[in-house]
């Protein structure tokens, strides 16, 4: 284990650190202390290492990781696993505003609560939320899942295109063009992988499932009062 | 029975155009989706002219003296600012939007003339990324096919926050261009129309882009140029801004720029023109001790060496291109006039890239309207049109006595109109007249 003290370094020789690392390095658990809500920290991310940070992060820690696992034992700040491709990063506490937006792969975890925006314009990632999500979660979510074992606020799933969602408490309002759908067992065997791999114990029969009527996939004159 | 032309007298209020266009609207239920730029008057660098040397200015011999074109961007905050050798650039403009060959020729012609392309909404086309020496990654609100593998194989990132056609807006792909490469790269399903987010994800409001930019800046460790670009609207504060998180330059599209799909009450109606964005925002840096330090892009309807050579004066560090640069690839040539026609318009009317039908093969993913544009062909044109745009450009500096286009400057400028001198901050001719400034 490797330890990196940030009050007394800056993220940019931690990151420096981090993305100068080889395919095989055998350098591969990271401890990152006294993170005070800094930015971007493990932030481009490449090789199959593992990262655990100790205490709170500011916004967009471990965006755009590959390969790697981040794991941040506090809460944290705006776009946690931004534009994820692959690995896993996970949260203990709560997270802010568009946890795994844009996420193309890989999973983002988070054990409390997330913000407004939860996987906003997903591509592809799993992003599990073990609280609640604010409003506009998976708002234009294209690909991917979104799971929330707790309540979803207004405006789940607007705009949504092909992103499955997944909730186990009451959801406040749909988005625009987001129905209910019928939970079928390729979509319980799915939602109970991917609740393993996230280690969360919840029964997949206990969710409902969300996803896009494809009414407004194409422009037409009487879809107006759709928006 | 013939009528009396003396008893057809046009609204001024509801013109044929308008009637038509009321009568369209009625048909079809929805607002007019199109191509191009605005197509409305208004001041341009037309509107303004260069005072060549005379007795108090000396020029340079034209044919002879050297007149540098060279510009350095982002030589800010990034370890490797990008060296441009002439100051026009390829504007952003989608791998969807155009089609591959298209894409790969301007990424030639760039490399050709020692000049940078830019990616567009849609992510990296791979054909682009080899041909173009110097490539401008764009980071959009969409984020469709943003991937940090690309960030890094990128010259400089450039932040999108709006286009000058349509500021506010986001952008559009209709179905009919959707292709399965194009679906893939954007992680959509094939035939849908796709809309484009008009807001990032992840931040909003210039405190959150500072941390955004710092973001991408650590994934690149530092080494890439960064730029925001925003739609004209209100320039001189979204320049400010935009120094004050962070970039290495800024990039400005006035309402004439270009767009492959958008509303047409967008287009015409929102956003101001390139000339009065311009002046905005040379003012917003000069205020900022920030001028030649934090470079200035200028986009939108950018046609000449001359309009160059006067964006230049005014202030640019550089302009770029995008509707110019498919006119030279061919966009509206008088070729294949029986395409254009099933389109229902002509050769220099066309607007018609959204149809996916574009009938010189730049504008479309149909495999064999893009046999009609060869990767190296539209290379070879676009370089000459650059070329020409560079000696132009040379020819206008040399007369106005500059050894590099760089040192032109507004006191080589006058406007021909009383609403140019006021948008572009330059006297009218004749006179020392700048109108909204002194006691006028």
């Amino acid at each position: 284990m490797i330890d990196v003290d940030i009050a007394g370094t800056k993220v940019r020789a931690l990151n420096q650190r981090l993305h100068a690392l080889p395919k095989d390095t055998n350098e591969r658990a990271w401890r990152v202390l006294n993170p005070m809500g800094a930015h971007s920290i493990a932030a481009g991310l490449t090789q199959p290492i593992e990262v655990r940070v100790e205490g709170h992060v500011g916004y967009y820690c471990a965006g755009m990781n590959k390969e790697a696992t981040v794991l941040v034992d506090g809460h944290c700040g705006w776009g946690f696993g931004e534009n994820i491709m692959s690995g896993l990063v996970r949260v203990t506490g709560n997270a802010s505003q568009a946890v795994g937006a844009s996420g193309h792969g890989g999973m983002v975890v988070v054990d409390g609560d997330a913000g407004a925006r939860c996987a906003i314009g997903l591509k592809g990632a799993d992003v599990m939320v073990g609280g609640s999500v604010g409003h506009f979660s998976a708002f234009m979510a294209q690909a991917g899942n979104l799971v929330v074992l707790g309540d979803a606020g207004d405006n789940l799933g607007d705009s949504l295109y092909e992103a499955r969602l997944y909730v186990r408490g009451s959801v406040a309002s749909l988005g625009a063009d987001c129905v209910e759908k019928k939970m079928t067992p390729h979509h319980l065997a799915k939602l109970e992988r991917l609740l393993a791999k996230a280690g969360m114990n919840a029964d997949p029969k206990s969710f409902r499932r969300y996803g896009s009527a494809r009414k407004l996939y194409n422009f037409h004159a009487d879809h107006a009062d759709a928006y | 029975m013939t009528v009396d032309p003396r008893n057809l007298r046009p609204s001024a209020s509801f013109t044929p155009q308008h009637i038509a266009e009321i009568h369209r609207a009625a048909d079809e239920g929805i607002y007019e989706i199109r191509g191009f730029g605005a197509k409305r008057r208004m001041p341009t660098f037309d509107d303004l002219v260069l005072l060549g040397a005379s007795v108090s200015r000396y020029p340079l011999e034209g044919y002879r003296e050297t007149c540098g074109t060279n510009v350095v961007i982002g030589g800010r905050f990034a370890k490797k600012p990008i060296e441009l050798k002439i100051p026009i650039t390829i504007a952003g403009m989608s791998f969807g939007a155009l089609g591959v060959n298209a894409k790969e020729a301007i990424g030639k012609a760039c490399t050709a003339m020692g000049t940078s392309s830019t990616t567009g909404d849609g992510g990296m086309c791979e054909e682009e990324r080899q041909a173009s020496k110097l490539l401008v990654y764009q980071v959009l609100p969409s984020r469709y096919g943003l991937n940090p593998d690309d960030l890094r194989r990128a010259d400089a990132i450039e932040v999108v926050i709006g286009q000058g056609a349509k500021p506010g807006g986001g952008g559009m792909l209709l179905g009919q261009k959707i292709s399965p490469r194009i679906a893939k790269m954007r992680a959509l399903p094939e035939g849908i129309d796709q809309r484009s987010a008009s807001r990032h994800p992840d931040w909003t409001g210039p405190d959150d882009l500072t941390i955004k930019i710092e973001e991408l800046r650590e994934i690149t460790d530092w080494e890439k140029p960064i730029y925001v670009k925003v739609g004209a609207t209100r320039t001189y504060y979204d320049t400010q801004l935009a120094v004050k998180a962070g970039a290495d330059a800024i990039v400005v599209d006035g309402m004439q720029g270009g767009t492959g799909a958008t509303q047409d009450v967008f287009i015409e109606n929102v956003g101001i023109p390139t000339l009065p964005a311009l002046r905005l925002a040379v003012q917003a840096l000069q205020e900022l001790d920030m001028h030649r330090k934090v470079q200035l892009i200028i986009s939108g309807g950018i046609r000449t060496g001359a309009d160059v050579a006067k964006a230049l004066a005014m202030g640019a560090d550089a302009v770029s291109i995008g509707t110019s640069a498919l006119i030279a690839l061919g966009c509206n040539k008088p070729v294949h006039v029986e395409d254009y026609e099933a389109l229902g318009t002509a050769p220099g009317y066309c607007h018609h890239c959204h149809t996916g039908r574009c009938p010189v093969g730049v504008t479309t993913q149909d495999p064999k309207l893009q046999e009609r544009l060869t990767a190296d062909h539209g290379a070879r044109l676009l370089r000459n049109y650059l070329s020409v745009m560079t000696l132009e450009l040379q020819t206008m500096a040399r007369a106005c006595g500059k050894n590099h286009v760089l040192n032109l400057e507004p006191e080589d400028l006058v406007a021909l109109t009383v609403e140019a001198a006021a948008m572009a901050g330059v006297p009218l001719a004749g006179t020392n007249w700048i109108p909204g400034r002194g006691t006028y």
